[in-house]
């Protein structure tokens, strides 16, 4: 048995095996281009597009409504660059609106059309817990808004926004709302109409499937155009060769995810819940950050007084226990969270933050090891005995 | 349970083949490196050259290699504190510091090695060349098996308790055998600098980072000989060194040699050759390997700089943490900030800072 215990899905998960078995033919036997004409090309074409169909009705979207992309990353520069673009050709609205939690695919995306391509940028505020007000973003609307783009669900605090309250404000100005759900997918339900959504990005990885592919739904006939010239892929909007057996072990990897995802919300929610019951209680100074029940399932947050979140990991680490922290660079050049630091948390506590991020094989042994250790370990490095 | 060890690599061929000889040996080894404060530039992009982006990788891939663990640990402010400040505070107090017996006093053998032992680790190994050896009940610091790249010079300033859970796999051995050792365990051969002597500069010119730095340290003022007559000026105290002859800025018939530095009257003494040399050296904030001050004269080979030969010398202790030095032959380049160390055979005693 592998006594390392993996708390750290949150960063990736492992490919599951049914995936990989959809995707290894793939990559020796039916390895054509779906552009081609004879039947290779057309073995290639009805995989690609029944992967398509997959996800459509995960999304509960229409197929040409999915575009598969590289990454969660590229789905996310695709969605802010593809409406900015577009704006910018039709040369007259230029303000977005993100909030200041978002992943750096968009956060740095954000800015630089901002300051490279002079785009009017507001960040939102959050509150403690990590949730954007619904007021805040009915303020910051103007006349010249194009696009608001919340992410779903949070990748270091695991707050779960209220998408569809927020996207009914925008929907009454006509403006654009993009989600970035790539912690979301195979978590939450991901039903585009529900949500009220305009774009939304996922990432194979995050759900057991491989890592480097992803998704952007677009919803049809919105202001949107291509940022990569080349082939016609993809409805014209994202050029290249599609990566055939990667988009197909994502289908796959979503719709087991969707078939199984109440089960393992359940199970999950208790382990969880017995993570941060048990550390909160038998660690002192020590806070969840994040929504108390708002959050993902899998997701276990912390930040701990008079602590490096950096040698934490290392830590841990050393007792083969794999986690993460907002603050942890492999170069040890660690920056406080800018996600905590947004819900009002000093830099000095933002650096020392732990993120336990459970998986749908994680059990209660494991936990049960985290929650002996933690305590130990918190109270050597505090050098309290 | 076997002894878990932390090994300082920095990606180069030395510290890459301490980490492969403890894990050859069987101990539970992890890689750690030290994130180091660097002045901000242009030529090293910000970073300090003891820890570049390329050294860290090429740490990290060794480590992997060797299937250990390999964590980058951040120590830019208490290096910032303790050796970046020391530096520049030294040298505008007129003396040239050592920064590396300064960084291996508190940075290596205190901040790493603190962390080290937090995390499980019962020895900091190092790929330094010197050893360690317990013999009844003290802990003894010895050079180097290779002469010619003994290092324990700058490890002179750490003491029992350091000693204690210090180790020095290669030191026992030759650099052409570390080299060949390193071929056999199949580990990239990649030397780094010589010398990473004031790794925290962006273009290792200390003058300019002085000037930057300290620019009040910088008062321009006289240059006189050793009679004292006035024969010309100087830019700032700091900027030259004792034994100096380049850069002193005055022509005359015989070549010029920087002799002392005077701070209180900000007097740049200078003169012919024949005027160098000095004998009788004071020294202070001594640091006894074992602990146990000697306080009666003894014989001892002095090192008074990094890659000096040591020469003989009458020890003469005055108490426990201050002595003079009267060395056999005298010296042309005793330089205040340095440190004299003191050896018996291979036995490093101690050593202390040159004040005169
Ligand atoms: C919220 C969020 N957005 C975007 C990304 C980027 O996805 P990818 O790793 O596929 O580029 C991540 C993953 O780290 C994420 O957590």
């Amino acid at each position: 048995m592998n006594k390392r215990i993996y708390m750290d899905h949150a960063a990736t998960t492992p490919v599951d095996p049914e995936v990989l078995e959809v995707m290894i033919p793939l990559f020796t036997t039916e390895y054509g281009n779906p552009s081609s004409i004879h039947h290779w090309g057309q073995r290639s074409e009805y995989i690609l597009h029944s992967s398509r169909e997959t996800i459509s009705k995960s999304l509960n979207c229409e197929t040409d409504e999915i575009i598969f992309t590289s990454s969660g990353t590229e789905s996310d520069n695709l969605a802010l660059r593809g409406i900015a673009l577009e704006a910018y050709h039709r040369n007259k609205n230029n303000h977005m609106i993100i909030s200041s939690i978002e992943h750096p695919a968009i956060m740095n995306t954000a800015h630089d059309l901002k300051t490279k391509y002079g785009f009017e940028l507001t960040i939102l505020p959050v509150n403690q817990y990590g949730l954007v007000e619904p007021h805040d973003l009915a303020n910051a609307i103007k006349e010249n808004t194009i696009l608001v783009s919340i992410m779903y669900a949070n990748n270091e605090i695991g707050v779960i926004q209220p998408i569809s309250k927020l996207s009914e404000i925008t929907k009454a100005s006509n403006i654009l709302f993009h989600t970035d759900a790539v912690q979301a997918a195979g978590q939450l339900i991901l039903d585009v109409k529900s949500l009220g959504v305009d774009l939304m990005s996922i990432s194979g990885h995050k759900f057991y499937g491989p890592k480097g592919i992803g998704a952007l739904y677009i919803k049809r006939n919105i202001p949107f155009r291509s940022t990569q010239t080349g082939g016609s892929q993809e409805n014209g909007l994202r050029a290249g060769t599609e990566n055939v057996p990667l988009i197909a072990g994502m289908a796959k990897a979503l719709e087991i995810s969707m078939s199984r995802y109440k089960d393992d919300t359940i199970k999950m929610t208790q382990l969880r819940n017995l993570l941060i019951d048990t550390i909160l209680q038998e660690i002192p100074d020590c806070y969840i950050t994040g929504h108390k029940k708002q959050r993902l399932p899998n997701n276990a947050s912390f930040v701990f007084d008079n602590i490096d979140g950096n040698e934490l990991i290392m830590n841990l680490d050393i007792y083969d226990i794999a986690a993460s922290s907002g603050s942890a660079c492999k170069i040890g050049n660690p920056e406080p969270s800018i996600v905590l630091q947004a819900i009002g948390l000093s830099s000095n506590l933002s650096l020392g933050s732990l993120r336990l991020s459970i998986g749908r094989n994680t059990n209660q042994d494991q936990v049960n090891y985290v929650i002996t250790m933690l305590p130990k370990i918190i109270s050597k490095m505090r050098g309290t005995p | 349970m076997t002894k878990k060890i932390a090994v300082g690599m920095s990606g180069g061929v030395d510290s890459s083949v301490a980490a492969a000889l403890l894990k050859n040996q069987g101990y539970d080894v992890f890689g750690i490196m030290l994130r180091l404060w660097s002045e901000p530039g242009q030529s090293t992009n910000g970073q300090n050259r003891c820890c570049s982006p390329e050294s860290i990788t090429r740490a990290r891939q060794v480590a992997a290699m060797l299937d250990i663990p390999f964590y980058v640990l951040d120590a830019k402010n208490v290096f910032h504190e303790s050796v970046v400040s020391f530096f520049i505070d030294k040298y505008s107090s007129g003396v040239t510091p050592n920064p590396c017996l300064e960084c291996n006093k508190n940075i290596r053998w205190g901040h790493l090695l603190e962390k080290s032992l937090a995390m499980g680790a019962s020895h900091l190994a190092t790929g330094h060349y010197a050893r360690v050896d317990k013999r009844g009940d003290k802990w003894f610091l010895l050079r180097g098996s290779d002469q010619n790249k003994d290092q324990s010079y700058a490890l002179s300033m750490i003491g029992q308790k350091e000693l204690k859970h210090t180790l020095f796999p290669i030191g026992k051995y030759t650099k052409n055998k570390i080299r060949d050792l390193a071929k056999q365990f199949d580990l990239p051969v990649a030397e780094r600098q010589e010398s990473q002597d004031l790794c925290f500069l962006a273009d290792r010119n200390y003058r300019r980072f002085m000037h930057q730095y300290a620019p009040k340290s910088m008062k321009p003022g006289p240059i006189t000989n050793s009679k004292g007559e006035k024969i010309g000026d100087h830019k700032g105290l700091p900027l030259y060194t004792i034994g100096q002859r380049k850069g002193i800025g005055i022509s005359a018939k015989e070549p010029l040699y920087v002799l002392e530095k005077n701070m209180s009257t900000n007097t740049l003494i200078v003169d012919k050759h024949s005027k160098l040399g000095k004998n009788h050296l004071s020294v202070n904030k001594v640091n006894w390997i074992s602990g146990d001050p000697i306080h009666k004269n003894f014989r001892a080979k002095v090192q008074l700089r990094y890659t000096a030969r040591a020469i003989s010398a009458w020890i003469l202790p005055k108490n426990d943490k201050e002595l003079n030095i009267k060395l056999d032959k005298p010296i042309n380049d005793i330089t205040p900030g340095q440190a004299a160390v003191f050896y018996q055979n291979d036995s490093c005693l101690g050593g202390g800072i040159i004040i005169t």
